[in-house]
Formats: C-alpha cells, structure tokens, sequence
C-alpha cells in the first residue's frame, strides 16, 4: 500500500485504526498529543470509529476499558505521567483482561523536554505483569501496533505500547497495509470483569500462568533479533527502542560489527540474552529511560566471568535521553570531527508566555496583590502559566503534577502557611482540581483559588477543555465555594488595579476563595481567526 | 557527508517561525525524488517563544538515528540568525551555515545584531539573506521562512522544482492571497543567495 510520511505518534494511530479500532480515548500531554489528534483527523467527525479528548487519563482508560468489555478495539494514549493518574484502572486491567484488543500507548520523555520527571513506563508495563512493545522507528510504530492488538486479542490482556520523546515526535516513511474491519459486539463474561476477591484471585492467577506464554512470545516474535554479525566474542550489545538506531548510527561501516541483540518486545526475551551473554565476554546495554534491561541482565551481584555496561556502569548517562553522541562514547568510538562557536557568548532563550497572554496580566496582578506580604507562597500548576515561575514574573513557587495546587494549598494553609494561593488553569481544574477543592471547601480552608480560564489545554495546542466558561462557574459553586467568594475577573492591563484589589480582598477573607480570570488564550483566539479568513 | 546519496539539515529558529513548513516542504519533495527521510522535531512547552530546531536527515539508504550526530550536518539553515549559531557543533567541518539577518528579540541578553552577524561570517560558505526585507518585497512579513527555503534550494539535494511543488501544496489551500507572495518569496531567497 501507500507510503506515507508521519509522526511516530501518528504512526501507532494509523496502526491502531488499520487494526480495526473502534474507539480512542486520550487527554492531552506531551509528547503523546498526536496519537489523538491524528485519530481525530481522519475519523471524519466520528464517523469511521470514536475518537474523543476525556477529562483526563483515568477517564480516559476507563473509556477505553468499556470498550474491550463490549468486544470492541480499544487505545488509549497518554504521556508517561498521565499513566501515574491512570494507575489504579491499569493495575486491575491486566486481571479483568481485555476483551476487545485493548492498547495501552504511554509516551515518555527522558530529559523532560516538556515534563515533570523522566519516569519510564516499561516498569509499569512490569508492574502489571502485561507486555509492552518499544518500537525503534516509525514502521515499527505501525507494524506493532497492530501486533499488539493481534496479542492483546490471543493472550486476552491489554499491551503496552512505549514511545520516547525522539519517535512521538520524529517524522518517518511508514508502508502501510490493508486495514481490517472492527469487532462486533461482545460484551465480556461479568465473572471475569467484576474483581470481587474471590473472581480476582482466580483472574490474578491467569495472568501469572499467562507470563510463560508472554516471554515465548518475546523470543519468538521477529521485533527482538539477536544479530550474530562478524565482530567475535568480545563485546555484544543490547541496544532497545530509539537505542538501537543510535547503536546502529554508530556502527555504520564498521568492519567487523560486534553481535547486536535489538529488543522491542518485552517482558524480556530470557533465551535470546542467555545466547548473547553466553558468546561474549561484555554486554553493552543500550535503552532509552531507566536501565531496567541492563538491572535485569546484570542481577545484584552481576554473571560471573562477564562484565556488564550501560548507564549503571557509568557507561551512558544514568539521566537524561540518550544521543548519538553519548552512544557512541559508550561504543569507544572517538567524537566525529565538527565545527565550534568557540568563545562567542551565546544567549539562551528559554520558552515564555506569549506576548499579550492573558496568564500574564493575572500573574501581575497577583504579584502586586501579594507585594510585600513576605510570607505569601504561590501554588502553581501543569500548563503554559508554570511558565510564570521565570523572570520578569518570578510568580510561582510551586509546580507538582496536574491538580497538586489546590491540595498544596490547603495542606502549607492547614500548616500555618498565609497567604496560601493556588493557580491552576481550567483543563487542569477538570482533569485532578475538582475534588481537592472539594475538599477544600469542606473545610473552609482559608486559601485562594485561582483559575486561569483560557477556555483550552494551551500548552499541548489548543485542545478542548471540559471545565471552562458556565460550567466552570457551576462547578465551584456545586463543590460547596461560598457564593459570595466566587469572583470572575478579567485579565487585561486595563483592569489591573481593580483586578489587584479583587485579589486583595479575597486574600483578606479567612476562608476559601476562589477568582476566575476569563480571557481567551491568544493562540485560539488567532486560529479562530484564520478560520473565519 | 555532502554527496547526492545523503544530506543532513538541522533547521533553527524560533517557535512560530514556520520552520516546520520548511521542513514539510523538504520532507515532501525528498519523497517525492526517492530519498527516506526522518525529521525529529521540538513540540510542547519548548515552543512557546523558545529557541526551537529539526534535525532533517535525506538519504537514499536506510536512517538509523532520528537525531544528527554531533559533526554530520552539512546545513544549518535559520531563520533568526542567533539560532543559526546555537547549532554549529552539528556541522561537519565542511557544513554550511544558511541563515536570516532579522534578530527576533525577545530575550533581555540578545547580543548587538553585528557582532552575530560577524560571527556567522567567520563560518567558511555562510550565506546571510535579509529575510525580513525581501519578505516584505514578496508582499508578507510572514514569509520569511520561505525566503530562507528558496535560499538554501540552492545547496539542497532536492531539486526546486520539486519544493515549489509542495509549496503549492502547503499553501493553495489558504488562498491566492497566500500562495502568490509565499512563490515570490521563494525565487527572491534563491536569487539573494547568489
């Protein structure tokens, strides 16, 4: 069939639509984004198969869990901390199985080019005893995709689907094929769906007898390949995902390239590194995130008579994404001769707000509100306005996970903590801020809320938020926030000073505030516009 | 490195330059001539406002690493000419930088346009295209990504027709109005490139 140039993102998706997807379910985080956008894109308007943003990653797992229960294909996608708030349906659905092929696509991202922290989804896929699949380049992003669903439909259990930042978002050819109708309805068998203790220690002990079958499939499957090569019995590698392409960058035009074992498909395939290990005297281990192969092969007191290298060793970085330079370092090989700026200064230019962005004019009010008050503490939260953490702001002293400002607040506030101000935009407010307020006003807690409603998830590109406008409104006022202490205000240079004030008064109240800045995110206000051209 | 078999380009600007219309404009007239191609590019939180780069890779064999190693790329090709120096330890030692003169300041420390601009010539084979000035010749401010394209179209692999081919096509959808200056801009980037 055609080839067709896409974004490693949009390679899974493609896959998982030829595999005959019935529904997609996703929250936006990078670098996981395009999967859905592109699912959005050619499920002309839904009618092709359910394709939909949810409210965040435990909804939509659990959208997409309903799925595999009627008997129907099923992804999920989401970035590798969304899987974290998604943890509680991910760790049971490997019990419950899947029905319809379920897939389960997390995309993480070593060095935090747009994240938190660099946790690595393999071990979740350990965690819940499921298998994973790490593709290495866009065709493979397709080819497994629509592998796992063909596993997750044989071996009845949901799989993991693993991306990096350098393939989500990398462009490449990818061949495609015939794609395959969907499933009918088949609702699944309730004894295997409701985890009363006595179903699910009968369904626990399915998936511990499953995993025999899982590692056969692992060194089985074409995705993991021991290439013997010519290079003799010194040095053998185990390079994994995005791994293997730098390993293979590097040992273009070698020689006599040493024996190379690439592994996509876990859990890990035993006979195939026992072969390796066996023929060599070191292992280099190459994986992109934390070194979960190289741990596993290594054990705790290392192979007797073999050495063991990769990022435990010091080998290769034991943080950060890896490159083709740091790979190649690890390979002995020297650096490749290149230019230099030598001693020319150069600027850097970190990422900021947008000039005339409304979180801007509301991170200046609050600053000149809190002017003075020593003991003030700003607690920030995951979207473009943490952005406001550097100068000429300087404005948030606090930046978690998505909702973990309004539960800090309350917590510092309970701890003496005043004044105690959360800032938290709308699509954050409705993925993990409603129920700490909640809470908050359950016990009055004297601190002031925030909500910077921009009316869309800005940071990711403009996709729809759930809790924004009216309904935003109706939301506070449902949770029990005191009508009265309910303020909307609107962030623009001419409001400043009775936007200061507003501010001021809440901070004075000795109880639970909550202000909305309403004003349109400029880049939403300027692709409507383009729209309307 | 530059042979016709292969050529690797790493793209620089700053994020809402348009340098991914660059890179779909490349991406596309590469495949159209047989070349595979990779493109690794910056998404998220780093764009807003921030130094933003693609790593462009064409060959005729088979792309391993999505990245260009460190001394591979034969272009750097900018739009901001700050940016076009972030990114010289990815030049091979025979690369070649292909940048704008127009400065985006939006950071307190830019450094005096002419000492940049000095620096970028000390680069053997840099060629330096006002882009903010020809764009405007062009009839839009906004093309200066295109102004750069047709500039570099002289050291690319890919032949120009092919790019003002998937120009067409970027851009006929927003109209005449579009299209015509983003054509114009082409040729006057091409032809400042000498």
């Amino acid at each position: 069939m055609a080839k067709e140039i896409l974004l490693g993102d949009e390679a899974v998706a493609l896959g998982a639509v030829h595999a005959g997807l019935s529904a997609g379910y996703s929250y936006p985080g990078t670098p996981a984004t395009e999967v859905m956008e592109y699912l959005i894109r050619v499920s002309k308007g839904g009618s092709l198969f359910t394709a939909a943003w949810s409210v965040n990653e435990k909804t939509a797992f659990e959208e997409a869990l309903g799925t595999s229960f009627a008997g129907k294909r099923a992804l999920v996608s989401m970035k590798h901390v969304g899987l974290n708030v998604a943890a509680d349906p991910f760790m049971s659905a490997s019990l419950t199985g899947a029905n319809g092929g379920f897939v389960v696509v997390a995309a993480d991202d070593p060095s935090m080019h747009s994240s938190q922290n660099e946790q690595d989804s393999r071990f979740f896929a350990q965690f819940a005893q499921i298998p994973c699949f790490e593709p290495a380049d866009h065709q493979e992003a397709y080819d497994l995709t629509r592998e796992a669903y063909d596993l997750s439909e044989n071996m009845r259990i949901p799989v993991m689907l693993r991306l990096t930042t350098r393939l989500s978002h990398s462009r490449g050819g990818v061949e495609t094929r015939e794609p395959r109708p969907k499933n009918s309805l088949k609702p699944g068998a309730r004894e295997c769906w409701t985890l009363l203790p006595t179903n699910a220690r009968v369904l626990f002990k399915k998936v511990l007898d499953q995993q025999a079958a899982f590692v056969r499939h692992s060194e089985t499957t074409p995705f993991n390949r021991l290439e013997m090569n010519s290079g003799g019995r010194t040095l053998g590698i185990i390079a994994s995902g995005i791994g293997y392409n730098y390993v293979m960058e590097n040992l273009r035009g070698a020689a006599s390239p040493p024996p190379v074992l690439k592994i996509s498909a876990y859990p890990l395939p035993e006979s195939l590194i026992r072969r390796l290990v066996e023929h060599v005297g070191t292992v280099l281990v190459v994986e992109e995130g934390y070194p979960l192969i190289e741990r596993a092969v290594k054990g705790m007191f290392g192979i007797h008579g073999k050495t063991v290298l990769g990022r435990l060793s010091g080998d290769l970085p034991l943080a950060g994404e890896l490159t083709p330079e740091t790979v190649r370092a690890a390979l002995h090989e020297p650096p490749r001769e290149r230019q230099a700026l030598a001693d020319f200064k150069l600027a850097g230019r970190p990422p900021q707000l947008c000039v005339g962005c409304p979180h801007a004019d509301t991170l200046k009010a609050l600053n000149d509100a809190l002017d003075g008050v020593e003991t003030a503490t700003v607690f920030s939260d995951i979207g473009c306005y943490t952005l406001g953490w550097f100068p000429p702001y300087s404005a948030v002293d606090t930046c978690v996970c998505m909702g973990a400002s309004v539960g800090m607040a309350k917590g510092a506030a309970e701890a003496g903590i005043h004044p105690a101000v959360a800032v938290i935009g709308d699509s954050t407010f409705g993925h993990s801020g409603i129920t700490p307020l909640l809470s908050a006003a359950a016990f009055n807690t004297n601190m002031v809320l925030i909500v910077l409603d921009n009316g869309t998830v800005a940071m990711t590109g403009g996709q729809p938020s759930f809790a924004t406008g009216e309904r935003l409104l109706r939301i506070i006022e449902g949770v029990g926030v005191a009508k009265d202490h309910i303020r909307v205000i609107t962030p623009l240079p001419k409001f400043h000073a009775q936007n200061v004030r507003t501010l001021k008064d809440e901070i004075a109240y000795p109880g639970l505030s909550v202000i909305v800045a309403v004003r349109e995110c400029l880049e939403e206000a300027k692709k409507k516009n383009r729209r309307a051209e | 490195m530059s042979s016709s078999l292969k050529q690797d380009i790493i793209l620089a600007g700053v994020g809402g330059q348009g340098i991914l219309s660059i890179a779909f404009i490349i991406d596309n007239a590469a495949l159209k001539e047989g070349f595979a191609i990779k493109q690794a590019e910056v998404h998220g939180m780093a764009q807003r406002g921030g130094a933003v780069q693609s790593h462009l890779r064409l060959s005729k064999n088979k792309i391993w690493s999505d990245l260009i190693p460190r001394g591979e790329a034969d272009l750097v090709l900018s739009v901001e000419p700050l940016e076009a120096l972030r990114y010289v330890d990815y030049l091979h030692p025979r690369g070649r930088i292909v940048t704008s003169s127009s400065p985006f300041v939006n950071i307190p420390d830019y450094p005096l346009q002419e000492s940049v601009l000095e620096r970028i010539r000390k680069f053997e084979g840099s060629v330096i295209v006002d882009s903010e000035a020809l764009a405007k010749a062009a009839g839009t401010s906004r093309a200066q990504n295109t102004v750069m394209l047709g500039a570099a179209s002289k050291y690319l692999i890919v032949k120009p027709e092919s790019l003002v081919e998937f120009i067409r096509v970027l851009f006929a959808p927003r109209g005449e109005k579009v299209l015509e200056p983003n054509l114009r801009a082409f040729e006057l980037g091409r032809k400042a490139a000498g």
